[in-house]
């Protein structure tokens, strides 16, 4: 772990001494899980041990999992695989519907399709807090169900934390017969995800957000559903997604998913409670900052117990992210994809917070590691990380007026 | 101190950066984003991002072991150099974007930014040397002066800053005599960038084509290329892709009918018209600047010193003194002393030198030869 408080879980989380002892304990042992020789096989029982313990962990059948190189690699698969699937016979079906807080994960495959395979891209709108917009979908599907190739919803919003109503997109959509996905790689974890009960034709998760490796994840996929394979190789993964095993990961992926599962309730509490102080202490610390998303204390449920999202009037969030980080605390200004060069969160955007507080955006996000500590040392460093990227923010304003 | 270094992903900045490391300073690399071209860098989705350079800065950073931000300056520098660039270009004038880039966004948006947290000082890569010398009153007066190294000396695009700025403005390659020894420190401490190749063309026009980039930006505007007597001798797209001085691109038809080579020896935005002439009409002694900067107390009367009106030209001895511009700003006015300079052009930057020491700049507001004026 690094020094300091890490207050980035939302961006990766430390591996687990027993996803990690699992990682280790496979990556000593050779064995292509393709192979039929006696490693071969001990190499497929381990992924297929995996198999059945990551669809025990998520309400699926083993049948269901497919592993990948992780949420990216899913979402990919299941928004080119579901739209090629849904068109097969079909090529009306050229719309995909997806809310406007997506991950870049969905949205720029999305958008890929609409630049190189004819689809049209439909952006759900969401409210203030990023809910989603029920009745825009309602209304959407009313007008073009027959024309929608599928429609993508996140279980939750990886910046502000806001849970999205899956049944509820499940129960309009089904209704046509339009199949959902769902990313949940913020989700799982952290409130209850159950892939049959949910209704989704098809779910991303990820290992390293849960403290598992890097590298792995899964799509959890229908049998019946019509999903075309984005990578082609050996046919591995039902044929929708080729290339050897990465057994040690999946292993540990599905230690680490097991445990975050079975330890969901008390972990969540837990973070809850320190999110609670966390929000707390912001808002004294600094009593201009807004709190995006959801307001937990009026509706706990609606929010990610490990998700704190705040902008700050008059500063910048880049400004921001390296004074704490001199002061010991990381957080990050949003996705880390945004990371490199800050723009203005697509997310904050979609719930209608303007361009320039939308720049001022820091997220916390805590994890099964983080103590009442690193957000002390948050809170004790806030006012002056603070006053100095406010005073940072008008000298770029004062400049900007005397441009020539 | 707390050092800002800005890291364009160059090896010179590179170096730099890792100088005020080995100074002993508390230093943090700071990559600009300022260009949005889609021909140079890749866009994605999101809008930007100079991939390769920010990705060699970063690799700088990790291997000095110093923190690494991104800092998006690339509205501003749209709103300022570009929009500075267009706008000299279309009045007639030819603009210097680096100056521009220097008064605007490193040693404003960036120093500025810096300083407000916490930053001490700001070091780039650039090739000048900063003198500190015992002041009146104990204090310490820093002077600009010129790099040892003749053919990358940059104190010509740096004396903008004006003095405040330059307080706070590191340079650790002024002591550099070559360029070969800075790439030589680069592969000593292992920066990946010892050999990438220097860059020269203005960064955010696309392989070098300025005019294909005016073109793109302000329009084909289709116009007459008149000789000075007026006579017609040829067409152009638009008389802002001209500078003063310019022979080659004219595309005249009909050599002159003395034979000699004609130069642009005016463009007229108003009339979109674009004169040509023989060479001994670029000839000046006189220039005018307006915006007037000075790092030294400013010479209310003529002073001896050398001017130099391009990035790369040799100083010439003249007399300088300050003046006031028509609308009240500080000016300064010069008279050449020693052989004349040929095809100055307005927007151009002057800067005044003694020696190795700048004194100050100006943007070219007029230049004439006072012989001819006389006559």
């Amino acid at each position: 772990m690094t020094s300091g408080a890490y207050l980035d879980h939302a961006a990766t989380t430390p591996m687990s001494p027993a996803a990690l002892e699992a990682f280790v304990a496979e990556a000593q042992r050779v064995g292509n899980a393709s192979s039929l020789h006696s490693a071969g096989r001990g190499a497929r029982r381990a992924v297929e041990e995996a198999r059945e313990s990551v669809a025990r962990s998520l309400g699926a059948r083993p049948s269901e999992v497919v592993f990948t190189g992780g949420g990216t690699e899913a979402d990919n698969l299941a928004i080119k695989g579901m739209f090629w699937g849904r068109r097969r016979g079909a090529t009306h079906r050229t719309r995909v519907l997806v809310s406007a807080v997506e991950h870049h994960a969905v949205l720029d495959p999305a958008f890929w399709l609409a630049g190189h395979a004819g689809a049209e891209i439909v952006l759900l709108p969401v409210d203030a807090e990023g809910r989603l917009d029920l009745e825009a979908l309602r209304a959407e599907l009313a007008a073009h169900a027959d024309e929608v190739a599928l429609v993508s919803v996140m279980w939750a919003n990886n910046e502000v934390g806001t849970v999205q109503p899956v049944r509820e997109v499940v129960r309009l959509a089904h209704q046509h017969g339009v199949p959902v996905h769902t990313d949940a790689v913020q989700a799982v974890g952290q409130v209850e995800v159950d892939f049959a009960a949910s209704g989704v034709d098809a779910m991303t998760v990820t290992g390293h957000k849960l403290g598992g490796p890097l590298g792995v994840g899964a799509l959890l996929a229908r049998r019946e559903l019509e999903l075309e394979a984005v990578l082609h190789g050996g046919g591995q993964e039902r044929g929708v997604r080729s290339g050897t095993l990465d057994v040690p990961a999946i292993r540990a992926f599905a230690v680490a998913l097991a445990e975050a599962v079975e330890q969901r309730e008390v972990r969540a509490k837990h973070l809850a409670t320190l999110r609670d102080a966390l929000v707390a202490g912001v808002r004294s610390a600094a009593p201009d900052a807004v709190l995006r998303g959801p307001d937990p204390a009026l509706a706990p449920e609606e929010r990610l117990p490990g998700n704190a999202h705040f902008t700050f009037p008059d500063a910048e969030g880049d400004s921001l992210l390296y004074l704490l980080d001199s002061a010991g605390v990381q957080a990050s200004t949003g996705s880390a994809c945004q990371a490199g060069v800050p723009q203005p969160s697509h997310v904050l955007l979609a719930m209608g917070v303007p361009e320039a507080e939308a720049r001022g955006a820091l997220r916390f996000s805590l994890g099964a590691t983080s103590t009442p500590d690193d957000v002390e040392r948050l809170v004790a460093a806030l006012p002056q990380v603070v006053a100095r990227a406010q005073a940072a923010g008008l000298v770029s304003r004062t400049n900007e007026r005397g441009r020539p | 101190m707390k050092v800002l270094a800005a890291m364009s992903g160059g090896v010179d900045s590179a170096v730099a950066a890792a100088l005020a490391v080995e100074a002993g300073h508390e230093v943090v690399g700071v990559h600009m984003a300022l260009s949005r071209n889609r021909d140079q860098f890749r866009t994605g989705s999101r809008g930007c991002c100079s991939i390769e350079d920010a990705g060699d800065a970063r690799r700088a950073a990790d291997v000095l072991g110093i923190p690494y931000y991104v800092w998006d300056l690339s509205e501003r520098f749209e709103d300022t150099v570009v929009a500075d660039f267009l706008a000299e270009y279309e009045a007639g004038r030819t603009p210097n974007p680096c100056v521009r880039c220097n008064e605007h966004i490193k040693f404003e948006a960036l120093l500025d930014k810096a300083t407000a947290l916490g930053f001490d000082a700001v070091a780039t890569g650039h090739y000048a040397q900063v003198i500190e010398r015992p002041g009146p009153d104990g204090a310490v007066v820093r002077e600009l002066h010129r790099s040892p190294n003749a053919e990358k000396d940059q104190s010509y695009v740096l004396a903008v800053m004006g003095p405040e700025r330059l307080q706070r403005a590191m340079f650790p390659l002024g002591g550099f005599a070559s360029k070969a020894q800075v790439r030589a420190e680069a592969e000593r401490r292992g920066l990946s960038v010892s050999a990438k190749p220097d860059s020269y063309d203005i960064c955010f026009v696309a392989d070098g084509d300025t005019r294909g980039f005016l073109r793109e930006r302000l329009g084909s505007r289709p116009g007459e290329v008149v000789d000075v007597e007026g006579n017609v001798v040829g067409e152009h797209d638009g008389a802002y892709a001209f500078t003063v001085g310019q022979r080659r691109g004219l595309g005249l038809g009909r050599p002159a009918a003395d034979g000699q080579p004609r130069y642009v020896v005016d463009v007229q935005p108003a009339s979109n018209t674009v004169v040509v002439g023989p060479a001994e009409l670029l000839s000046v002694d006189r220039v005018a600047g307006e915006k007037a900067v000075w790092l030294v107390p400013a010479p209310d009367a003529w002073a001896d010193a050398e001017v130099q009106v391009r990035a790369h030209g040799a100083p010439v001895p003249a007399r300088v003194r300050a003046a006031q511009a028509a609308g009240g700003g500080p000016a300064l006015e010069v008279e050449l002393t020693g052989r004349p300079l040929r095809g100055v052009a307005a927007g151009q930057s002057l800067v005044v030198y003694r020696g190795t020491q700048v004194l100050g700049q100006a943007t070219v507001s007029r230049a004439w030869r006072a012989a001819s004026v006389a006559a």
